[in-house]
This record gives structure tokens, sequence and C-alpha cells, in this order.
């Protein structure tokens, strides 16, 4: 690890002063920071510990939303009462990913801007144009079987790996953020991440020094949801594709279709196309195959990781199914 | 240089750190407690796991500057050759190690995990959000899935915890 300056911040404001500075950063859990600043793919002068501020809170917002405290931890906000009833979406998807010890110091706003797990942005004697822009992309003609087939750009196609930030996709979750002039801003989730594009070292519309300080959701969306992770192993592994459904069912149609998807995007994937092709209809086979078939016109295998396009497939078909069974078993009675 | 105040198994102590010294580092290289181990250094594999103001964490995956004032309890801590703790008890028992380097790790995990257990926390192994989580097989694998083992001692493990589990929720 390179020598940094460690300052605990005793205010958001502060916090966000000091890590306006170039080569500064916010730690809040650290476990993605620290992972990478032993290996050198993050070389921060200044360490600015957010950790200790008072962004801890859930609350419930005047409109029957939540407002989600940036450091929240993963395995509290999976565990909240309300979360769990309400919003048992986000409890789902925060279980599914990492481990115990890992969501007892992951936070909120850590998660979401944890980096791609794209192999060759670890390895240092690897080109990677998120890692050093420029300078290629070793995953293109390489091993990519993690890689993204929907949102690559010829200079990138690393997935962004959370499954938190799926679930919350899927919920319209906004971003809250104090900049470091003292400014407040709202983001949607949808307009948080950027597309690689042409510098992919670049992932989120924040400025240096904004600090997320909470998570907004809307109220709850009150149908049946589910969160759906494939992956290598049972337990402990990152996504090969999930998906987070949400949808109602009001006499036998389908309303308020939500589908995010973590694991084939180069950001949280979400396309409102899919949802509404399923909108004001009865659920069926047919019907699933075509929103597949529409999520994936534009989706692009890379070698290895071709078997994502019909595992998605798969895999979006079996959360529609499950978040439609109620219909089925009402009717098969 | 930070001057550091841990409460670490009971004890006060200060020592004065580089900003970059994990908690695991400063443990064992530091405070001479050298119980917790030092796998992979990434978060990976559960060995270096503490508590940490009750709570389950990986010590190589945070500073030790970050946890100034805090209260770290580590195998050491638990129980002592003569009056195990009654987890420490149960991997004796059922076995729960071979070569025994992930059993720190294990042992500390599994008294966090079987708090959260008590607290109702769901798992992904849970079919249900709410209610009372039980501590089957399933979940036990579940919960203590950042604990790896070279060894694949893991059925003898999921058997210890499984009896340490039942004895604590008998006595409470
Ligand atoms: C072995 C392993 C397995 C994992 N498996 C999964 C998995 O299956 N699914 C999954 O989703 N994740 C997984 N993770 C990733 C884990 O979820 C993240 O490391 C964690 O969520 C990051 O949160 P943190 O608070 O520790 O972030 P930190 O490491 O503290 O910060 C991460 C980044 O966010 C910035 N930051 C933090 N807080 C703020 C804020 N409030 N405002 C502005 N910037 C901020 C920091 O500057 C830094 O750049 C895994 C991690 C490991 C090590
Ligand atoms: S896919 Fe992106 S992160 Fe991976 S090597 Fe290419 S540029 Fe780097
Ligand atoms: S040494 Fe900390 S998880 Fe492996
Ligand atoms: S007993 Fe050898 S690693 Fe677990």
């Amino acid at each position: 690890m390179r020598p940094f300056e460690y300052t605990r911040a005793a205010s958001p404001g502060e916090a966000g002063q000091m890590a306006a500075a170039p080569d500064a950063r916010f730690i809040a859990g650290g476990t993605n920071l620290l992972d990478l600043m032993k290996l050198q793919i993050e070389t921060p002068d200044a360490l600015i510990d957010i950790s200790r501020l008072d962004l801890a809170a859930i609350e419930r917002t005047d409109d029957r939303g939540l407002r989600i405290g940036a450091l929240v931890t993963n395995a509290d906000l999976a565990a909240d009462p309300d979360v769990r009833r309400h919003w048992p979406l986000l409890s789902r998807a925060l279980l599914a990913g990492a481990s115990g010890q890992l969501r007892n110091k992951a936070t909120t706003g850590g998660n979401l801007l944890q980096r791609t797990r794209c192999g060759y942005f670890y390895e240092p004697s690897a080109r990677c144009n998120k890692r050093m822009p420029g300078s290629g992309c070793d995953a293109m003609e390489g091993i990519n079987r993690m890689n993204a087939i929907l949102g690559g750009s010829s200079a990138c196609i690393a997935v962004h790996p959370s499954d938190m930030a799926v679930a919350m996709r899927a919920l319209d979750a906004e971003v809250e953020t104090l900049s470091a002039d003292g400014a407040t801003r709202r983001i949607p989730l949808g307009d948080f991440y950027r597309l690689p594009g042409e510098d992919p070292s670049v992932e989120t519309v924040l400025a240096p020094g904004e600090l997320i300080v909470a998570v907004v959701l809307p109220p709850p969306h009150g149908g049946w949801q589910t969160y759906r992770k494939v992956r290598d192993r049972a337990s402990y592994a990152f996504a090969l594709v999930s998906v987070a459904a949400a949808v109602r069912l009001e006499d036998g149609l389908m309303r308020d279709v939500r589908l995010a998807f973590g694991g084939i995007g180069t950001m949280p994937w979400r396309d409102q196309r899919v949802e509404l092709v399923l909108e004001g209809k009865a659920p069926s086979d047919k019907l699933f195959d075509e929103a597949a078939r529409l999520l994936l016109q534009e989706a692009r295998g890379h070698g290895h990781n071709d078997f994502k396009i019909p595992l998605t497939r798969r895999t979006l078909m079996a959360a529609l199914r499950e978040t439609t069974a109620s219909f089925e078993e009402e009717t098969s009675a | 240089m930070h001057d550091v105040t841990l409460t670490i198994n009971g004890e006060r102590r200060t020592v004065a750190l580089d900003a970059r010294t994990t908690l695991l580092d400063a443990l064992r290289d530091h405070l001479g407690l050298t119980g917790t181990k030092k796998g992979c250094d990434h978060g990976q594999c559960g060995a270096c796991t503490i508590l940490v103001d009750g709570r389950r964490i990986n010590a190589c995956l945070t500073l030790a500057v970050m946890h100034d004032g805090d209260t770290v309890t580590t195998v050491e801590g638990l129980g002592t050759p003569d009056d195990l703790h009654p987890m420490q008890a149960a991997f004796v028992a059922h076995d729960g190690f071979q070569c025994g380097y992930c059993t720190p790790g294990q042992i500390m995990s599994a008294v966090g995990m079987v708090g959260e257990v008590a607290k109702g926390w769901p798992s992904h192994a849970s079919a249900s959000l709410n209610g009372k989580p039980e501590l089957t097989e399933a979940e036990i694998a579940e919960r203590m899935s950042g604990n790896l083992c070279r060894c694949s001692a893991y059925p003898n493990i999921v058997a210890a915890i499984s009896a340490a589990a039942k004895d604590t929720e008998a006595s409470s």
C-alpha cells in the first residue's frame, strides 16, 4: 500500500471539502477501497474517513418512502424489519451478496461505488482502460467469462458487480448527495452511472468531493418481488446473471412491472421497453419469451461470456414465473 | 504515526501505528495476538474474522486507525485452555478442523453468526425473511460461507456450530 494522509472527518461538510482535493478518497467500510489499495490499483494521497459520521439511520420519509443513510451497513439494511416487510427485494439482493462478515462492514454508499471485478482490472500487468485510460482492454480478446453482454463499448466491457444496486434500480431509488461547495442534489439511480464509452475510468456522475449522504426509496411497490442470482457457487460469489423483479397482479393482469439485471451490464441494467411489453397483460411463457428477446436484442457475447445470453433469458423467465405464480395458483385451483 | 487505543479482550491498549496498518496486522505484529490468522489478506477466506463491538468482520480489510476507541474480541479473548468458550469446546468435541489454520476465524465467525440469528436476521437460505430463523445445516452453510477451509472440514464444522448453537439456545 502506498502511504497516504489519514483524517477522520468531523462532519459531512468537512469531509466533502477535504475529499475535493485531487487524489483524495472517502473511506467508509473500506472493503473495496482497501482491497484495491493493497494491489496499488487505487493509490490515494489522502483518505477521508467518513465511517463515524452520523449517516447511519433508516427512516420513513413523509410520503411513506424510505431514506437509507449512506453509512447503513449492508447487514443492517438487509435485516431492517421495515425493509424485510415492504422492500423484500432489497433484503434478498443484499443477502445474496458477499459474506456475513463483509456485509457487517460494507455500507450503502460504498456498495453503490464498488469497482468492477474484471480480472484484468485487478492485474497491474494487463492492459485496462478503466485502470489506465488509453492502455487498451485485455478482456476484449481474453478471458471474458464474467464480462458484460450489454452496455459495453470498444473501450470496456466490465460488469458493475453490485447486487444491492440492481435491486435499488428496480425500486426507483434516488441518490442524495452533498457537494464540496455545500450544495445538495438528488440523482435518480438510472442517471447515476455512466456507460463506459471512451473513458471507462469515469463511472458515475459524481463530482470530486461529492458525498453520498443517503439513498431514498419511493413508497413500497406492494407486489410480488424476487431477486434471482445465478453464480458459480451456491454462496459467496458474484453474479453471472441476476434478475430483480417486482410485479403486481390485478385481475390477472401484470401491473407496475419492474425488472433490473446484474452480471450482464456495464451498469446495473434496466430496460423499460421490456417492462412495457408485459404491462397490463396476462402472464404467459410466450409473453415472457418476447420480453427476454427484447431485452437481449442488442446483447453481444465476446466468446467466453456468450452463455450469458441464453442464461439471462432463462433466469428472466424463471423470475417472472416466480413473481406471477400466485396468479397461476389461483387459476389452476 | 497515529496513536490507536483499542479495548482488546477486555484490556485497554494503545499502540503507535502507520495509517496503512490493517487491524489484522496491528493485532498480529504490534499487539502479539497471533491467534487471528492471515489467509488471503483480501476479504475472501475469513481466517482473520474477529468481533468489533460484538459484530464479526474481516480484520484484513479495515485499518486499525479507523477503529480507534473500539472494542475488539479475538479468539484469545473467547476462552482459555482450561475454560473453553462453548463454541471452542464444540469444535474440539466434533473434530471441527484438520490443520486448524482456519479454526480461529471459523470460531469467531460462528460466535458472531449465532448472535445474528438470535437477533432474528434472515439469510439467503431462509425461506421467509420474517419470523424466527432456524439454524438448519443449509442455514449454517450459507451464514458461514465467508469462512473457507482448505482441509474441507466442513461437515464437522457444521456439526460443531449446530451443537454449540443448540446449547446456547437451551441455556438462554
Ligand atoms: C470477497 C468479496 C466478495 C464480495 N461479494 C460481493 C457480492 O457477491 N455482491 C456484491 O454486491 N458485492 C460483493 N462484494 C463487494 C462489497 O459489497 C463491497 O466491497 C462493499 O459494498 C463496499 O462498501 P464499503 O463501504 O466497504 O466501501 P469502501 O471500500 O469504503 O468504498 C468504496 C468506494 O466508494 C467510495 N465511497 C464510500 N462511501 C461513500 C460515500 N458515502 N460517498 C461517496 N463516496 C463513497 C469510496 O471512496 C470508494 O471509492 C464482495 C467483496 C469482497 C471483498
Ligand atoms: S473490460 Fe474494462 S475493466 Fe476489464 S480490462 Fe477491459 S477496460 Fe479494463
Ligand atoms: S485474511 Fe482476511 S479474509 Fe482472508
Ligand atoms: S482445518 Fe485446515 S484450513 Fe480448515
